[in-house]
């Protein structure tokens, strides 16, 4: 098996891991939760307002790790609260997964 | 007969020649944040009778008044910046201003709109009449570095009161003579996240996010610059999360106190305004968004930050306390008074509605059905200081 097969199977493995996807019920919710309450301060579009703006641009080069656990923990010194009393961390990892790719309407 | 005809045919000529006449100081409108719509409303028949489409991104969209309460201005998300007719319904003229704005102002003599925007930082002043950009002013609190700015108001002499997120300045701007603005700038504190203008006119407050208390600066006499009240109200104990900034205007003053939302912590602070010493503390269930007074100063409402933003909470300004307390609708983001407040509109957001209460029995009166409504603007706003 070359290398390249083993990552492909290892993102595989990782994925089913990680992606202890919401179910679509719960998808609902987070969308809305970020569009309307996220929204409050970084723009039901997400295009930024007192918070910066959280489209795949705004976050293309920074870890998904680090954007996950300022969703989860907040960021002190900062506006950001910490939102871990509404989610999952798996779920602030599925939010920030979708903010960098495509985040649903 | 022939006769008696062609005079029937003049007079319904006349009838529809002439337009009815109406007057607008009873008129309003609802932001309907998601869809880039208005709802027209009429405050007397508490019925919507017109909806505007095509005005943008309108989440957290405000509007003032001419002072004729015929022309609206919105300010939208995005930087749009909408004159719309109340009494034709339409849209008068449109122009993007910014990249992302957060409200704006109209001056004492209303012929200056002021837009305060995130994106560039700073303010933009536009001819009333034409839209057409006057001058604008940066917020450039550092060589090269721009602020966000809050708190925009309008004070006596066509100057604007405002302040500056990062920047931690009050400012003053100054145009009375429109295309040369001058500017005062007062170090004010961490964070200001929103600003108002007493009733009065006289006293311009930014409330501080970064640290506990209130910046206050006397317009009358700015060169003794801003100075702080409220201070350390928290007294060093963990703060709560906010999960929604909270917004301040002139309608919190009421009966010689003013009645301020207290950051991470679940309660309305009140101030004496002649003092401005803190002369109470009033809990509430959850962080303070709006802390609105009814007109006559008798009942302060209270909306809140999620999660608790599906309630309300009425304080009796003699009582000193919460006396009334409900669950309106889903995401209750914003209220209006009736010019002389016996009731209150509520937009619930998650409900798609606007909800109407009678503020003396708190009965409902009736609802209005919007989509995702936010913002609700009545015409009597035209007339008051510092909205």
């Amino acid at each position: 098996m070359s290398a390249n097969k083993w990552l492909i199977g290892l993102s595989l493995l990782s994925g089913v891991v990680c992606a202890a996807e919401p179910d679509a019920q719960r998808q609902k919710e987070l969308v809305h939760l970020v569009r309307q309450d996220c929204g409050s301060c970084h723009g039901m579009t997400l295009k930024g307002g007192l918070g910066p703006a959280l489209l795949p641009e705004n976050l293309r080069d920074k870890p998904a790790e680090g954007l996950a656990a300022t969703v989860y923990h907040g960021r002190p010194g900062t506006a950001m609260p910490p939102w871990k009393q509404f989610m999952s961390e798996a779920e602030a990892a599925w939010i920030v997964d979708k903010l960098m790719t495509k985040f649903p309407e | 007969m022939r006769l008696l005809l062609s005079c029937l045919f003049a007079l319904f000529l006349n009838a529809c020649a002439t337009p009815q006449l109406r007057g607008t100081g009873d008129l309003g409108l609802i932001i309907e944040r998601a869809t880039g719509h208005v709802t027209l409303v009429n405050t007397s028949t508490r019925q919507p009778y017109a909806r505007i489409a095509g005005l943008g991104d309108l989440s957290h969209a405000s509007a003032v008044y001419t002072r004729d309460g015929r022309y609206a201005f919105i300010f939208g998300r995005d930087g749009g910046l909408t004159k719309i007719d109340l009494l034709e319904a339409r849209i008068v003229k449109r122009v993007i201003q910014s990249g992302n704005a957060i409200g704006g102002s109209i001056s004492q003599d209303g012929r200056i709109v002021v837009a305060q925007n995130y994106t560039p930082g700073g303010i933009k002043a536009f001819d009333a009449e034409t839209l057409e950009l006057l001058s604008e002013v940066p917020a450039e609190y550092a060589p090269g570095q721009f602020s966000k700015v809050v708190g925009l108001a309008d004070t006596a002499g066509n100057k604007f009161a405002y302040a500056l997120f990062e920047g931690g300045e009050i400012r003053i701007t100054d145009f009375s003579d429109p295309k040369a603005p001058k500017t005062q700038r007062f170090p004010a504190g961490l964070q200001p996240y929103d600003g108002l203008v007493t009733p009065d006119g006289r006293y311009f407050m930014a409330g501080l996010f970064g640290e506990d208390g209130i910046a206050l600066l006397d317009l009358w006499q700015p060169e003794k610059g801003a100075r702080k009240i409220l201070e350390k109200y928290g007294r060093g104990e963990e703060k709560l999360p906010v999960f929604k900034m909270p917004h301040l205007r002139g309608w919190s003053v009421a009966q010689g106190k003013a009645y301020l939302p207290a950051i991470g912590r679940h309660e309305v602070l009140v101030v004496d305004v002649a003092t401005w010493k803190e002369v109470g503390r009033i809990p509430v269930r959850g962080q303070p968004v709006f802390v609105m007074a009814r007109p006559d100063g008798r009942q302060i409402w209270v909306n809140f930050a999620f999660p608790d933003n599906g309630k309300v909470d009425v304080i009796d300004t003699l009582a000193g306390q919460v006396v009334h307390r409900m669950e309106p609708g889903k995401g209750i983001l914003h209220m209006e008074f009736a010019p002389r407040g016996e009731n209150v509109w509520l937009s619930a957001r998650d409900d798609n509605k606007v909800v109407i209460y009678n503020t003396e029995t708190f009965a409902k009166l009736g609802e209005i059905a919007a989509d995702n409504p936010s913002g609700i603007f009545f015409t009597s706003r035209a007339a008051r200081i510092g909205f």
